[in-house]
């Protein structure tokens, strides 16, 4: 049956079973596919998104349990101030290797930033534990969202 | 589409076009704003095309074709600064667009063995100087001047006689016109004057990537396409027999159930399996548990990590195994020795676990079939094909997409086959086809096991007199099995008086292959750590033994024909640089050091990893890395990128628990919960120290990997006073 959903503030409507993960609603029935699948279990968080606010594992998401929930994806988070910083910090320091992650790495961020902008290191480390980088980029992710939240002196930016 | 792959029968010089209208792989400078995507060069229309590799359009916008794979390893960003820097432009006047793959155009195309660098340096850079020299000869015709009166700086020419000046982008449309130089012929510049090589740049496809836009292969989406899965053997050796798909047609979305029987090569060739294909991915993948597959499993029986490890230690009782290096007499060294040291080493399977999955698009229509791969190997790709399919080369398009990771397993294209196979089942159709992260883990080419037996002689003044190795490895009793062979020029060889490497080889069903530094990151492992044991009983520490051991400055030729030398005075340095940059061996209280030394893949790097243990727990608090590269780091961004991925891949693959194990052939690991990945909070503190040596720039997707995984055992030995001789690590409590 029809689903109607609201995706970076547009109402976007789908005719799949309600039982389909919204990470594959995004990817293949509507074409965002900067959200990106990892593992599918909800361990890896390359598919991270903001529902309502909150960073989820959209491989995790039913479809059907959305309701009038509102999703932000990689492709909006621009829009946000802190998502403008977070991918600016992570351009001044070219954070990535392959960059598959990065996605749900600065979706984890975001959250992150926007309950908690000034984040200790512990705090970081806690928060961004379920995002995997095969690459191991994890010293400029860290970094990046220091800049982001402004507590980076300027000298050591460049890791 | 991607912004910068080509599309269905567009000619390459449209593509250029096609790609800068789109503002495909715009350039960037670090600390800038975030930049428009549709930049300058939206407004050219027409780039003039001096070379395969360089087009200038009038407004002196350059734009510099990648050849070579991206995956994460930049050369994407490294090898056009090459280009730039000699042709003599700003590197903001830069667009990089992503070459299809085209051997006569383009030359060998592929990512592996940390070979882009050195194989790539002279021949980019004169192709960037060779494009000069035309635009050059073109301003000294338009100018009647000789062309020697001119000289370039930030993509303009300059006489200075006469104070005239011209951009680039001005004589490109001459330029063009005439006969490129021989290449060899060209004039380079003065390393001293290099403005783009030895910067740091931000990879050329991060703004796209930090957007979330559509570069990487299973990013591909095409008019009409579907999506497949392709169900395979549960256990490996397994063919495909019977399969009842009736069950799986009736599912949701499901639009084709395709059987498909591969050409029975289960190395190289294509797998039997059953594809579905489908409306969307997650409806295909769900339709797998519809599917009736008889499978013949006889082969796969007995194939089990139980029984290989029963097997390795039969053949390290029964002797020396096939001598495959021998220098001087190691068994009456051992026998007259003063002290002998014998120690076991032992590692297992491990898989590639690149964070995006294997996949592949394509479509086949009127014979001719055209793919977006994210291969390491696209090439070799075609050769699979003609192989496996029976398509001609000439008939394939073969579209480059980054990929998510290779670490080596996208050398191999068993997912290339695999979806050439299901379009040609179903013809127009452009089919995506994605592995599930299970597929992933069980259907990789894995880092292979091994098994190591030492043993070293020390003369009565603690010195190594003798050294030998019994390896135990997969392969057919003649060949090992893809990257399961071993390195006879493996340090301490050629620095020890007697020495023997033998080898014993166990049959096996399981596909191996390359993981980053292949062979190194096992056989480092094992014999620094066992060089850190025989230090021990010699009363001295490893730094200090292979210091002695390396002796003078010299050059050792390798036994293998066309392998590097081994250069002991850069070997020397290195470990003489981290020594001094990290205090050895000095920790802090309560912390304990160990240290190791590798040469792989042409870079020469010593490590230093600083530990504590509590209980069964280890935190790695820092790494020391001193590293040869030689003259140059091209793009010290990247470059130290990809040492401290190495770094946290080495000690991932120490700390995390990664092995993956086998029950007649059928894989016991399946996702991240049981192959795990480091995560952020085991992340230590990196130090990175270049040593500059008179050399050509080589390779860092490899050499940084192997010593860091004994320099983490050799400092938990320090810690516990308990040798690690088998990873992954799992400490006993106390």
């Amino acid at each position: 049956m029809p689903y109607r959903l609201s995706v970076n503030g547009s109402l976007r409507q789908v005719d799949v079973p309600a039982e389909m993960p919204l990470l594959w609603v995004l990817r293949d029935e509507l074409g965002l596919v900067g959200t990106k699948f990892g593992c599918g279990k909800g361990v890896c968080g390359a598919c991270t998104v903001h529902i309502d606010g909150a960073a989820r594992r959209s491989c995790q998401v039913t479809l059907g349990s959305l309701g009038r929930a509102k999703v932000h994806t990689i492709e909006h988070i621009g829009t946000s101030a802190v998502g403008a910083r977070l991918q600016q910090a992570w351009l001044e320091i070219d954070v990535m290797q392959c960059g598959y992650c990065q996605a749900g790495q600065i979706m984890t961020a975001c959250a992150l930033l926007q309950r908690t902008p000034q984040p200790s290191v512990a705090q970081i480390r806690a928060a961004m534990a379920g995002n995997l980088c095969r690459c191991g980029c994890y010293n400029r992710i860290q970094s990046a969202i220091q800049i982001a939240a402004g507590m980076k002196e300027e000298s050591d930016r460049v890791a | 589409m991607s912004r910068d792959s080509a599309g269905p029968g567009i000619d390459r010089r449209t593509v250029l076009k096609a790609s800068l209208l789109a503002g495909g792989g715009l350039a960037l400078e670090a600390l800038i704003p975030l930049p428009a995507l549709a930049g300058p060069a939206a407004r050219n229309a027409a780039p003039e095309e001096l070379s395969a590799f360089v087009s200038i359009a009038r407004d002196g916008t350059v734009t510099i074709v990648s050849k070579n794979p991206e995956i994460g390893q930049g050369v994407k960003t490294s090898l056009p600064m090459m280009v730039a820097d000699e042709l003599d432009c700003d590197w903001s006047q830069v667009r990089i667009t992503q070459a299809d793959v085209d051997p006569r155009r383009y030359g060998e195309q592929s990512a592996g063995g940390s070979t882009a660098t050195p194989k790539n340096w002279l021949p980019m850079r004169q192709t960037g100087a060779a494009a000069r020299a035309m635009l050059l000869q073109a301003a000294a015709a338009r100018w009647h001047v000789d062309a020697t009166e001119l000289s370039t700086a930030r993509g303009r020419i300059f006489h200075k006689a006469s104070g005239r000046s011209l951009g680039y982008g001005e004589v490109a449309s001459a330029a063009a016109r005439l006969a490129p130089p021989a290449l060899e012929s060209v004039a380079l510049k003065d390393p001293a004057q290099f403005a783009i090589i030895g910067q740091p740049r931000v990879g050329v496809d991060s703004a796209r990537i930090v957007r979330g836009q559509p570069i990487f292969g299973v990013d591909t989406r095409l008019p009409g396409m579907l999506y497949a899965v392709y169900e395979v053997a549960p256990a490996h050796g397994g063919r495909l027999l019977k399969a009842n798909i009736e069950a799986a047609q009736r599912c949701h979305g499901v639009r084709h159930v395709v059987p498909i029987l591969g050409n029975g090569n289960a190395d190289t060739g294509l797998a039997d399996g059953v594809a579905i294909v489908a409306s969307n991915w997650w409806l295909a993948n769900a339709a797998r548990s519809r599917l009736q597959v008889e499978w013949d499993l006889s082969a796969c029986k007995g194939h089990s990590s139980a029984a290989y490890q029963a097997q390795a230690e039969a053949a390290i009782a029964a002797g020396a195994g096939a001598e495959l290096r021998r220098d001087g007499d190691p068994d009456a060294q051992l026998a007259a020795a003063a002290r002998r040291v014998a120690a076991r080493y032992a590692y297992p399977f491990i898989a590639h676990a690149s964070m995006e999955p294997q996949n592949c698009t394509a479509r086949y229509r009127d014979g001719r079939l055209e793919i977006w791969a994210p291969s390491q190997t696209p090439q070799r790709g075609l050769e699979a094909l003609h192989a496996a399919l029976g398509i001609a080369p000439e008939a394939v398009t073969l579209h480059m997409r980054r990929a998510g990771g290779g670490f080596g397993r996208r050398l191999m294209n068993d997912y290339m086959l695999q979806v050439a196979a299901i379009a040609k089942a179903v013809p127009g159709v452009p089919i995506k086809l994605l592995w599930s992260r299970e597929d992933d883990i069980r259907r990789d080419y894995y880092r292979p096991a091994g098994w190591h037996s030492f043993e070293a002689a020390l003369g009565s003044g603690g010195e190594l007199v003798a050294f030998t190795d019994h390896f135990v490895t997969f392969g057919d009793g003649k060949t090992p099995a893809r990257a399961a062979g071993y390195n006879p020029a493996m340090p301490p060889a050629g620095l020890v008086p007697h020495l023997r490497y033998g080898q014993s080889m166990l049959p096996t069903v399981i596909t191996t292959g390359a993981l980053r530094a292949p062979g190194s990151n096992a056989l480092c492992f094992a014999s620094q750590s066992f060089l850190d044991e025989v230090a021990h009983a010699a009363g001295t520490d490893l730094p200090q033994l292979m210091l002695t051991l390396l002796g003078a400055r010299r050059e050792i030729p390798a036994p293998e024909e066309r392998a590097p030398v081994f250069d002991t005075g850069r070997a020397r340095d290195v470990i003489e640089k981290v020594v001094q940059v990290s205090g050895w061996p000095h920790a802090v209280p309560g912390r304990a050091r160990g240290f190791a030394f590798y040469f792989s893949h042409r870079g020469y790097f010593a490590e230093v990893v600083e530990a504590s243990v509590a209980g069964t727990a280890v935190t790695v608090h820092k790494v020391w890395v001193a590293g040869d590269v030689g003259s140059q780091i091209v793009n010290p961004m990247g470059a130290e990128n990809q040492v401290r991925g190495a770094v946290i891949d080495g000690l991932a693959q120490a700390l995390t628990g990664q092995a993956i194990e086998f029950v007649d052939g059928a894989v016991q690991q399946s996702n991240f919960h049981d192959f795990p990945l480091a995560r952020m909070p085991m992340t230590p503190e990196i130090d990175i120290a270049w040593v500059k040596s008179p050399h050509p720039p080589t390779g860092l997707g490899e050499p940084a990997l192997p010593p860091v995984i004994p320099a983490l055992t050799n400092a938990l030995f320090a810690a516990t006073g308990t040798r690690i001789r088998s990873l992954p690590v799992r400490l006993q409590s106390t």
